[in-house]
């Protein structure tokens, strides 16, 4: 439930339109992930889940898969 | 509503248990912001937090050192947990030790660099985080006169304001596309327990350097962010404003 709705974010933000394989999500690899979309990513996930990430966390939020993992981490 | 009207809207303002910090602390409580206050001591804070009461805002009091990361950190976390947001910084921090060159101690170069430049660095970042959430905000930096000018006798002071002032052009560049401002205040001769205890012959000299002939109050700085905090600013980045009646370095 939580993945689902970290990809939506994710294709918010990063303006997915098609249908895309969530293990291609990598920072500085897949086209628009640069690190002023990452800030806009950590600030949509923060906002959507009330979280607040740890600075270390925003550094190595280096993929979806990470970026699940933090929010799980926050929220269970 | 009128565009000073900070109602709702959540400030923090570091280095604010007394002087420049808590007149702008003041100022912007007057205005309806909630107040954050910062300073290194507990105890202190929370006795200057009973001045708000009568402003009818909140007020949190958070004791960090704002040249610690972790502590600036937590910081931010409890400003999230009892507001959800923050719309104005002031980096407003700082310490003078110094001395002429050649006499000025390591530890004296390190404690006014954290303090001063560091501080504003830690702050910035993690008031920006909570910021970017709402797209909005205003950060505010106090560098100084000496920042911009440069003065014989304060090597390191000048050295840590100037570094405020490039990390403020900088992130103003930065933050601008997520609506967030950033500017810096450059205050000069200020009536504060600091310039209170200089020698009066130096503090004489000093007043005579000012153009308008007087020395600042605390409420003249103040002013000058509520200006830059408030909506009047809207279209203003990147700037640093002069709060110096005119005064000759």
């Amino acid at each position: 439930m939580k993945e689902a709705l970290v990809f939506e974010i994710f294709k918010d933000v990063l303006k997915i339109k098609e249908a895309v394989d969530p293990s291609t999500l990598v920072y500085n690899k897949f086209q628009g992930w640069d690190s002023i979309v990452h800030m806009a990513l950590v600030a949509a996930l923060e906002s959507k889940f009330d979280i607040m990430f740890e600075a270390d966390e925003i550094i190595n939020m280096s993929s979806f898969a990470e970026a699940v993992k933090i929010v799980e981490k926050h929220t269970t | 509503m009128t565009a000073l009207d900070l109602k709702n809207r959540v400030a923090l303002v570091t280095g604010s248990s007394r002087g420049i910090g808590l007149a702008i602390a003041k100022r912007l409580a007057e205005c309806g912001a909630h107040i954050v206050l910062n300073g290194r001591y507990q105890e202190t804070l929370d006795k200057a937090a009973e001045l708000f009461t009568e402003y009818g805002v909140e007020c949190l009091p958070v004791a960090a050192d704002v040249g610690d990361f972790s502590q600036v950190e937590d910081m931010i976390r409890k400003v999230f947990n009892r507001f959800k947001r923050l719309d104005i910084m002031v980096n407003n921090a700082g310490v003078l030790h110094d001395d002429l060159i050649g006499m000025i101690r390591k530890e004296d170069v390190a404690a006014t660099i954290q303090t001063n430049l560091i501080g504003v660095l830690h702050g910035t970042q993690a008031a920006a985080r909570l910021m970017m959430r709402k797209r909005s905000g205003s950060i505010i930096n106090t560098s100084s006169i000496m920042g911009r000018r440069g003065n014989a006798g304060e090597l390191v002071y000048s050295a840590s304001k100037s570094g405020v002032i490039g990390a403020t052009l900088s992130a103003a560049k930065e933050l601008a596309p997520m609506g967030i401002r950033v500017n810096a205040i450059a205050p000069g001769f200020i009536d504060t327990d600091m310039t209170r205890g200089l020698n009066p012959d130096l503090h004489r000299k000093r007043v005579e350097s000012i153009g308008m002939g007087r020395i600042g109050k605390v409420e003249d700085v103040a002013d000058v962010v509520l200006f830059l905090a408030s909506d009047l600013s809207r279209y203003v980045t990147g700037q640093i404003i002069g709060v110096d009646g005119g005064m000759l370095v």
